[in-house]
């Protein structure tokens, strides 16, 4: 988990990560390699990447859309279909309703479902998401972070997932990097977070107390 | 005298002119597409030729289209008396439509599209070839479109330079004072223009689907 406020350098870090940002100092590993020595295309295709604007083709239905790494990569065409078949079902979409459709006739939550059933389609050992579930209504943003964190658990992923919402980042997390100004200030263990004393992490802490207070005041 | 009758008369040279005039538009299109949509994508990516590039073609684009033509004579290897001549003016007004509906196209593609494409690992000819270029073919198709009816237009000025095609007959009949002959150009270059259009919007609706 990146948390931080807007601006404070989490996007930035994920970009690094998948080389969409080239670094003027530094070093990123990645799989135990520096980055430098990859080749931007070939690490990009073995790093998933989920943004809040999902970014789906709207010219390719979604079954051509989560096909997509797994077509770059030259499978054979039964294994895609086999594939995609897979990942429809393992983002709760039913494939006979959906693989034909368009972005266009999606609701925003099941267009989020298809960008990380893209994701994840070439089965890459990293996902990097940049607030995925950002621009949903709080309804389908809850059920979707649910899922989520079954899925998860399930796939056993490297995930980094940047989010300036305190709440998504102790209910998804294992670990919270603080980002303040475009540094990471912080390293925390989800419970751990609750306590620090470092003022950013208080101020996050702070503003997940003010939700709470209108509920103390309706108990009153 | 009648222009039925001059029609009728004259059926054989309308129709050869007429193949002529599309000849003409064929080769000026053909020239203008070629340069102008690897050119529009050029401007997306060269942001600072932008200006200059789109300056220049709205320029040419303000040459009365006559004057082009006279401009155009004396330039070696591209003017002289004919058909080259014409066909190198109809290109440079077919230019700016299909340039700037190009550019705006591609432009014009969602951010974050591009940048989950990017992410994904395409590489940038698989972006240029599977997301920029059906994503703005609508637009572009419509640049072309207004182009196309341009040229069919302005060529028939292009026989004033001796390079044929239904304006002939509009500076003969100028030139007798007859309105049915500078009507038996006048009329097929404008059905041409319309059936071109029509030919263009239905393309452009299957494409959308």
């Amino acid at each position: 988990m990146l948390l931080g406020r807007s601006g404070s350098g989490k996007t930035t870090t994920l970009k690094l990560i998948n080389r969409l940002l080239e670094s003027s100092s530094g070093e990123i590993f990645v799989e135990g390699r520096s980055q430098l020595d990859w080749d931007p295309i070939r690490l990009r295709r073995r790093i998933g990447y989920v943004i809040q604007d999902v970014g789906l083709f709207p010219h390719w239905t979604v079954e051509q859309n989560v096909a997509m790494v797994p077509r770059l990569e030259f499978w054979p065409e039964a294994r895609v279909r086999e594939r995609v078949r897979e990942m429809l079902e393992l983002v709760g979409l039913d494939i006979a309703k959906f693989a034909m459709r368009k972005p266009a006739e999606l609701s925003g939550g099941q267009r989020q479902r298809v960008g990380v059933a893209r994701a994840l389609a070439a089965d890459p050992p990293i996902l990097l998401m940049d607030e995925p579930f950002g621009a949903l209504d709080p309804v389908t943003r809850t059920e979707l972070q649910r899922e989520f964190r079954e899925l998860a658990a399930r796939l056993k992923k490297a995930i980094v997932f940047v989010t300036h919402d305190l709440r998504e980042a102790l209910f998804l997390g294992t670990r919270i990097g603080l980002f303040a100004d475009g540094r990471l200030v912080g390293l925390y263990e989800p419970d751990e977070f609750l306590h620090s004393r470092d003022p950013e992490a208080q101020a996050f802490v702070d503003s997940l107390g003010n939700g709470n207070m209108v509920g103390g005041a309706n108990r009153v | 005298m009648n222009f039925w009758n001059f029609v009728l008369a004259h059926r054989a040279e309308i129709f050869s002119r007429t193949v002529e005039h599309l000849l003409l538009v064929a080769a000026a299109m053909f020239a203008a597409v070629l340069i102008g949509i690897p050119l529009g994508i050029a401007l997306v990516r060269r942001h600072n030729l932008r200006r200059w590039v789109l300056g220049a073609a709205n320029v040419i684009q303000t040459i009365p289209s006559l004057a082009l033509f006279g401009f155009l004579i004396p330039v070696p290897f591209l003017g002289g008396i004919g058909a080259r001549t014409a066909i190198v003016a109809l290109a440079l007004y077919a230019l700016l439509p299909i340039l700037q509906n190009t550019y705006t196209g591609i432009a014009g593609v969602d951010p974050a599209v591009l940048e989950s494409a990017r992410g994904m690992g395409m590489t940038p000819a698989q972006i240029l070839w599977d997301v920029e270029l059906p994503l703005s073919m609508g637009v572009i198709l419509a640049g072309v479109r207004v182009a196309m009816v341009i040229c069919i237009g302005v060529a028939t000025i292009a026989a004033a330079i001796g390079a044929g095609g239904l304006g002939v007959f509009i500076f003969r009949g100028v030139a007798m004072v007859s309105n049915a002959v500078i009507l038996a150009g006048a009329i097929p270059a404008a059905l041409l223009a319309l059936a071109v259009d029509f030919l263009f919007g239905l393309l452009e609706k299957k494409l959308a689907r």
